[in-house]
């Protein structure tokens, strides 16, 4: 525990991010108790109050409380961020380890497909899938969506760090001693990986949160969720800037900035964890 | 050579794969933008729908949307290669080639000047961020860069549109230029397109500034530890010798390569830039072709842009052996 604390107060960015983060999530479940979520629901409240008292965020133009649609939509907004990020690594983990333990033409196609596919713009790729699907889609459906390309880039960077790996003599000496190839990937391997496949890990959902909204954004999200990006939809939609709403994107813009900087610095405090190297230049 | 030969054939089957995932996907989802198109408008004019079946028909003919896939998967080809996407469906008879050419200067203009300002920007201040003898004030900015790296473009572009334009209202708020004003080529309507671009190039370069110095930093710390580093300052030679032909000229090399993978990035990022501001480029005319469901707008689009931006890495990619003699076409 004291080793804990002392590691942490030398890595302040894990703590700011980690901050940040247990701040939203505080806000998320202490709403939940004060506010009325069913007043993120179009026509509960009066439309297009400013903030006062009774409504802190105010309320829109369509007559959502704003406060009740950020407690509402900011956990969605993590969780279509989260399968998606999830989805994404385990898929890349697994490639990246079929890569570059086995190497061959295996090699050969998984880097292929990742590196063509990290050069094209991920965002009109997933405006073509999303167009593509009948109807409107639901929370669930847009993570899977998100997920469909959030596996490119773990995949690639996975792949990087297990070929570096893969030549130390602790991996060599168990191939020799006659360690299966899938008992070295789990028993050797994936463990001094961890902190590395955390640190990406965050990555993905931070990028995939970042796709998700930009889709919501576009008017291709799930149309009748509180999300933090279908917010900002209505926000554009509805002109609110050059109407002077202000408060109407400021609370979602907020939000997502700290949601952004939150899994920013876990990032970066996790990847100084994982390469001390880098300690020593910081 | 046949590595050249071999990267222009990834680029090849990068426009090949786009040009079927285009087709293929919205196949898939059952739409029928004819039919939807034409109740909204029988809806918009008070017709009774009746003969609207009749008219599908004739307008699926009009379009080759009754001929079995294969047909109309090899004429997309066909015509793909040809520069050919076919005509807008919501605004018929306007081709798509023409309305995705109004906006591509608008994107190309915005993108290349903040891509370039940016990326030169980051570097020069990563780099010195790096450099012990550099101004001490310099470290306070590695806070503020951070912080504004994490934010998408267009978060920032919005509380910059409200500081800006709304509450002082020193920089318009909206569009490409004037309303009224008439696109022609005198300097009052360049600096017209400058000022309208100036927020939405702000919101990417403030950004997007703070990835370069970041990356730049990360690598010019690598650097400045190579032993031929140390032997340089141990010759004795000018310090700013040092940091310009041994350390930047070494520690850039990575930047290249990240920049090639990062524009498909930018570009994303850009399109809600685009939309935020009413910016007349390929982001907005996406966004508008999502709004009438145009597919073969939205087709056209992705298509171009991923076609451009195969490009520019293969240009990137050809270009790299120059910066980096270490590397090259020939042996390989």
């Amino acid at each position: 525990m004291n080793g804990l604390l002392r590691y942490l107060r030398r890595n302040l960015s894990l703590v700011v991010g980690s901050g940040l983060l247990l701040f939203l999530v505080a806000f998320v479940v202490i709403g939940h108790f004060v506010v009325d979520v069913e007043d993120a629901r179009a026509l509960s409240v009066r439309p297009l109050q400013p903030p006062s008292w009774r409504y802190p965020f105010g309320t829109d133009r369509q007559g959502r409380d704003l406060l009740a649609v950020m407690v509402a939509g900011t956990p969605l907004t993590l969780q279509i961020g989260f399968i998606a990020g999830i989805l994404g690594v385990a898929i890349g983990t697994v490639l990246a380890f079929v890569a570059a333990y086995y190497r061959g033409w295996a090699d050969t196609i998984i880097r292929g497909i990742a590196d063509i596919g990290l050069t094209v713009p991920g965002l009109l790729v997933l405006i073509i899938i999303a167009v593509g699907i009948r109807g409107g889609l639901s929370v669930n459906q847009m993570a899977l969506v998100v997920a469909s390309l959030a596996w490119l880039n773990p995949t690639r960077t996975i792949r990087a760090q297990v070929l570096s790996l893969r030549e130390r003599g602790y991996v060599e000496i168990a191939r020799m001693s006659g360690m299966s190839g899938p008992a070295i990937i789990v028993l050797e391997l994936m463990p001094n990986l961890l902190p590395y496949l955390a640190a990406t890990l965050v990555n993905a959902v931070s990028s995939a949160i970042l796709a998700s909204i930009g889709l919501e954004v576009l008017g291709l999200g799930p149309i009748d969720a509180p999300t933090l990006g279908m917010t900002l939809y209505w926000v554009n939609f509805n002109a609110a800037m050059i109407n002077g709403w202000w408060w109407w994107w400021l609370a979602p813009t907020v939000i997502i900035v700290l949601v952004f900087l939150g899994l920013f610095f876990v990032t970066v405090g996790l990847d100084e964890y994982a390469n001390p190297r880098l300690r020593r230049s910081a | 050579m046949l590595a050249i030969l071999k990267r222009c054939g990834v680029f090849v089957v990068i426009v090949w794969l786009a040009a079927s995932l285009n087709f293929f996907l919205p196949k898939l989802s059952g739409q029928d933008p004819v039919r939807t198109k034409l109740l909204q408008q029988a809806q918009l004019g008070g017709y009774v729908q009746q003969g609207i079946d009749e008219m599908v028909k004739i307008y699926e003919v009009r379009f080759g949307l009754d001929r079995p896939l294969w047909q109309q998967y090899l004429s997309y080809l066909g015509d793909v290669v040809r520069g050919d996407f076919n005509f807008s469906i919501a605004n018929y008879p306007r081709t798509v080639w023409d309305m995705i050419s109004e906006s591509i200067p608008w994107t190309v203009g915005l993108l290349g000047m903040t891509t370039l300002l940016s990326f030169v920007i980051g570097t020069i201040l990563g780099a010195l961020l790096a450099w012990p003898r550099a101004p001490r004030w310099m470290a306070w900015l590695m806070p503020p860069l951070w912080a504004l790296h994490a934010i998408p473009f267009f978060l920032l572009g919005l509380i910059l549109m409200y500081l800006l334009a709304f509450q002082v209202q020193w920089l318009p708020i909206f569009g490409g230029y004037s309303m009224g004003a008439v696109p022609s080529l005198s300097i009052a309507f360049a600096l017209d397109i400058i000022r309208h671009a100036t927020l939405p190039a702000l919101s990417i370069i403030l950004v997007a500034t703070g990835g370069w110095a970041l990356g730049m930093r990360g690598m010019m710390v690598t650097t400045m530890g190579e032993d031929y580093v140390v032997f340089a300052e141990g010759k004795g030679l000018k310090s700013l010798t040092i940091f310009s032909r041994y350390c930047l000229r070494n520690a850039i090399l990575p930047q290249i390569t990240a920049l090639a993978l990062a524009l498909g990035q930018i570009l994303s990022g850009a399109v809600l830039v685009e939309v935020i501001f009413g910016y007349p480029g390929i982001g907005t005319l996406l966004f508008q072709a999502i709004r009438e469901n145009d597919h073969f707008l939205i087709q056209g689009i992705v298509f171009t842009v991923i076609v451009s931006l195969g490009l520019a890495t293969l240009i990137l990619d050809l270009v790299y052996p120059l910066l980096d003699p270490r590397i090259t076409y020939r042996r390989t």
